[in-house]
C-alpha cells in the first residue's frame, strides 16, 4: 500500500483541480454509491430482476473518468456499467427503471441491467460479452480520427478482460492505427470469484501487458478520484492531439459480490475490511474538508443525492411495465422485425 | 455494358459506393496494398487512399468490432473477413453485437455496416476454408443476409447493402470469382429482399443460391433438352429479407418445389422455405418438396470427394426427374 499512500499525499499536496471539479467528483461518487446500494436493496426485495453487477467501492474510477470527459466523449461500459452510465449524467430514475424492467427505463426494459445505453449522454452501450467492446471503442475512435473530430472513446473493463483475445487484438489495433481511445481496467482483484492473480501470468493484469503494445505502464490508485481524474485528463489530452491510446489500470476493490446476491465468501477474512479503510467516498469527504469545503455544503450534497435516489425509487415503483407491443420493435431499422415479405 | 468477372464486380461495387459517400470506409486483411487475397479490391487503395482503404492485422474480432464502433458513430464501413469460415473466431460480433444493439438499446444504436466474405466450396481448400455459412447468419434476428450469383448482382446488391441501415452479411462465392457476366455502365443499385426468376418454367420450381444458381440453370437446361421437363429457376439472392412471395407464386404455378443448397443438410435455408411453402400453399403442391443439399458432413479437400459432396448439375437434374416421375 505504500505506493498508494505516496500517490494520496501527492494528490493532496497539489490543488490543481479546483472546488467545482472536486464537488462534481464527490457528488458523482456519492450518487453512484447511493444508487448502487438502492439497487442492491431492491434486488433483495425482488424489485430489481434478473441480474445486477454493482460498483460499490469502485465509484472513484467512474467519477474520475467521467468528470474528466467533455460533452461528446464516448463511454463504452461492461455489464458492471451502472456507475459509468450514472457518471455521464443519465438520471438515476432512467437507470433504476431499466433495472426494475419498467416502461420508464432507459431502454424501456428491452436491455436490462447489463446493457445500459444512453447515446444522448455518450454512453454507447454496456457490453455483457467480456472484451467485445474494446474493438468497438476502437471503431468509434477510428471515426473520430477519420472525420477529424476531437472526441475520445473511453472503454471500461475489469481485470478478467485482460485474459481474453479481444483485449489483445484491440490494444494492438489501437496502437497501430494511433486511435484516440483510452482503455481503463478496473482491477478489483477478482475476475469473478477467482483471484485474478491465480489465473494471470503477470502481477498487474493490464499494466504489465502495456509494454507488449509499446504503451507506458500506468497503474494507479483507483480509489482516489483525484488520481483517476488527473490520469484520465492526461490520457484524453494525449488522444485528442493524435498521440494515440492509453491503457490505465486502476486498483480498486468491490465491496459487494460479483453479481446478484453473491456473498463473496471466496475472499479471505479481513480483506474487505482493509479495503473499506480506503473507501473512496470516505477518502473524498476528508479531501473536501482538507480543502476547506464546509460541513454543511457536504451535508447538503448528501441530502440532495439521497432525495434524488428516494424520488427515483418511488417513481420507478409506480411506473408501468413495458407494453406487449414493444416485444417486436426495433429489430431492424424500419422499426419492426419483418424478415420476409 | 461491359463484361466483368465476379471478382472485378466486387471492386466496382465498392468503388461505386466509396465515390458516392465519403463515410464509406473499407477495412480488412490484405485488402489495401495487396488488392485482396482474392483480388477483389484491386485498385481501391490507389483510388481512395490509405485512410479509407485500411489494411488490418489478422484480428477478426478487431476488424468487426471496429466496423461496428465506426458504424454506430456515423461511418458506413465495409469489413472483409477473408474466408467465411473465420466467422467462427469473430462470431460474437455477428451473433451478439451487430444484430442486438438496436433492439437492446430500444432503437438508440444503429449499426449500418457490411461484412463481405468469401463463402463456399469447390476450391479444394478442405473443411475450414470451404464452408457455406449462410445458415449461421440467417438464424440470427437483426441481420440481413445476401448472396449474389452474378457480377451484375454483386454490384447492385453490394450497393444496396452499403446503403441499408441494418448490418448486412454479404456472402461472395469463392468459386464464382472467376465467372464473367454483363454489367451495365453507370450506377447500379438493387433491392434487398427480391428474388429473381432467372428461367421461367411450368413443371417445377427450383430455388437456388450463389454457386448453386448456375448449376440449377444448367440442370434445368438438361431436364428440358433430355426429358422435356420445363423448370422455373429462382435465384433467392437475399435470405434475409426473404422474398417469399416470388417463391410462393412460382410454386402456385408449377406445383412442385426443389431447393438446391450448398450448406450441410441440417437447418439449411431450404428447410425454412419448404416449411413456409407447406404452411402457406400446401394444397398447391402436387408432390413432396425436395431439398438437394450437401450431406451433413465437414467438407473434404480431394476434388473427387468434394465434387461428390456438393449438389452437381447431374444430381439436381436426376433428383428433379426422379421426383416428377414418381
Amino acid at each position: 500500500m505504500s505506493a498508494l499512500k505516496t500517490q494520496k499525499r501527492d494528490a493532496v499536496a497539489n490543488d490543481d483541480l479546483g472546488e467545482e471539479t472536486r464537488l462534481r467528483l464527490y457528488r458523482t461518487q456519492l450518487e453512484i454509491r447511493e444508487a448502487e446500494q438502492r439497487a442492491f436493496d431492491l434486488f433483495l426485495q425482488n424489485l430489481v430482476k434478473g441480474t445486477s453487477h454493482l460498483s460499490l467501492g469502485q465509484e472513484a474510477i467512474a467519477a474520475g473518468c467521467a468528470v474528466a470527459m467533455r460533452p461528446g466523449d464516448l463511454s463504452f461500459c461492461t455489464y458492471r456499467g451502472h456507475a459509468h452510465t450514472l457518471a455521464r449524467g443519465v438520471p438515476f430514475e432512467k437507470v433504476l427503471g431499466e433495472l426494475m424492467q419498467r416502461d420508464n427505463g432507459l431502454m424501456r426494459g428491452k436491455g436490462g441491467s447489463m446493457h445500459l445505453t444512453s447515446v444522448d449522454h455518450g454512453v454507447m452501450g454496456s457490453y455483457a460479452i467480456i472484451g467485445a467492446h474494446l474493438p468497438i471503442a476502437c471503431g468509434a475512435a477510428w471515426r473520430a480520427q477519420y472525420k477529424g473530430q476531437k472526441d475520445v472513446s473511453v472503454c471500461f473493463f475489469g481485470d478478467g478482460t485482460t485474459n481474453i483475445g479481444a483485449f489483445h487484438e484491440a490494444l494492438n489495433f489501437a496502437v497501430v492505427w494511433m486511435l484516440p481511445v483510452i482503455f481503463v481496467c478496473e482491477n478489483n482483484l477478482y475476475m469473478e470469484y477467482t483471484p485474478i492473480s491465480d489465473v494471470t501470468a503477470v502481477k498487474s493484469p493490464a499494466g504489465d501487458r502495456a509494454a507488449a503494445y509499446g504503451l507506458p505502464r500506468i497503474v494507479i490508485d483507483g480509489n482516489d478520484a483525484d488520481v483517476v481524474y488527473r490520469t484520465a485528463t492526461a490520457a484524453y489530452e494525449k488522444a485528442r492531439v493524435g498521440e494515440g491510446p492509453s491503457l490505465i489500470e486502476c486498483l480498486t476493490y468491490r465491496h459487494s459480490g460479483h453479481s446478484r446476491a453473491d456473498p463473496a465468501k471466496y475472499r479471505p477474512e479481513g480483506e474487505l475490511e482493509k479495503w473499506k479503510e480506503r473507501d473512496p467516498i470516505t477518502i473524498y469527504r476528508e479531501r473536501l474538508k482538507q480543502f476547506g469545503v464546509r460541513d454543511e455544503v457536504i451535508a447538503g450534497i448528501d441530502a440532495e443525492v439521497k432525495r434524488v435516489v428516494d424520488d427515483a425509487t418511488e417513481k420507478c415503483k409506480a411506473a408501468p411495465m413495458p407494453p406487449a407491443e414493444l416485444l417486436t420493435t426495433d429489430v431492424y431499422a424500419d422499426g419492426g422485425f419483418a424478415w420476409r415479405n | 455494358m461491359a463484361e466483368l468477372t465476379y471478382r472485378d464486380a466486387v471492386a466496382r461495387g465498392i468503388a461505386q459506393e466509396m465515390a458516392r459517400d465519403p463515410d464509406v470506409v473499407f477495412l480488412g486483411e490484405d485488402i489495401g496494398k495487396a488488392g485482396g487475397v482474392f483480388k477483389t479490391s484491386v485498385g481501391l487503395y490507389e483510388q481512395f487512399g490509405p485512410l479509407r482503404v485500411r489494411d488490418t492485422p489478422i484480428s477478426e474480432q478487431a476488424i468487426l468490432g471496429a466496423a461496428m464502433g465506426a458504424a454506430m458513430t456515423g461511418l458506413r464501413p465495409i469489413a472483409e473477413i477473408m474466408f467465411s469460415d473465420f466467422f467462427a473466431v469473430c462470431f460474437d460480433y455477428i451473433a451478439n453485437e451487430f444484430p442486438k444493439s438496436r433492439y437492446m438499446s430500444n432503437g438508440q444504436v444503429k449499426c449500418p455496416l457490411v461484412v463481405r466474405t468469401g463463402n463456399g466450396a469447390s476450391s479444394r481448400f478442405g473443411a475450414q476454408h470451404s464452408q457455406s455459412v449462410e445458415n449461421w447468419c440467417m438464424m440470427i434476428p437483426g441481420l440481413k443476409v445476401v448472396a449474389p450469383s452474378s457480377p451484375r448482382d454483386v454490384v447492385g446488391l453490394l450497393a444496396a447493402s452499403v446503403r441499408d441501415p441494418d448490418p448486412v452479411i454479404f456472402l461472395e462465392h469463392k468459386s464464382l470469382y472467376a465467372t464473367k457476366g454483363e454489367v451495365p455502365d453507370g450506377e447500379i443499385v438493387d433491392t434487398l429482399g427480391t428474388a429473381k426468376i432467372l428461367r421461367p418454367g411450368k413443371d417445377a420450381t427450383i430455388v437456388a443460391l450463389a454457386l448453386m444458381v448456375p448449376r440449377a440453370l444448367a440442370a434445368a437446361e438438361k431436364l428440358e433438352s433430355e426429358y422435356g421437363i420445363d423448370c422455373e429457376v429462382i435465384d433467392v439472392r437475399s435470405l434475409v429479407p426473404l422474398d417469399t412471395q416470388t417463391i410462393l407464386g412460382s410454386v402456385a404455378r408449377t406445383h412442385r418445389l426443389f431447393t438446391v443448397e450448398e450448406n450441410p443438410r441440417l437447418c439449411g435455408w431450404g428447410a425454412e422455405i419448404v416449411s413456409i411453402v407447406a404452411d402457406e400453399t400446401f394444397y398447391d403442391l402436387d408432390g413432396a418438396p425436395v431439398r438437394v443439399t450437401t450431406p451433413h458432413i465437414p467438407l473434404p479437400a480431394a476434388d473427387l470427394l468434394e465434387d461428390l459432396a456438393l449438389p452437381s448439375v447431374d444430381r439436381i437434374a436426376e433428383r428433379v426427374k426422379r421426383s416428377l416421375e414418381s
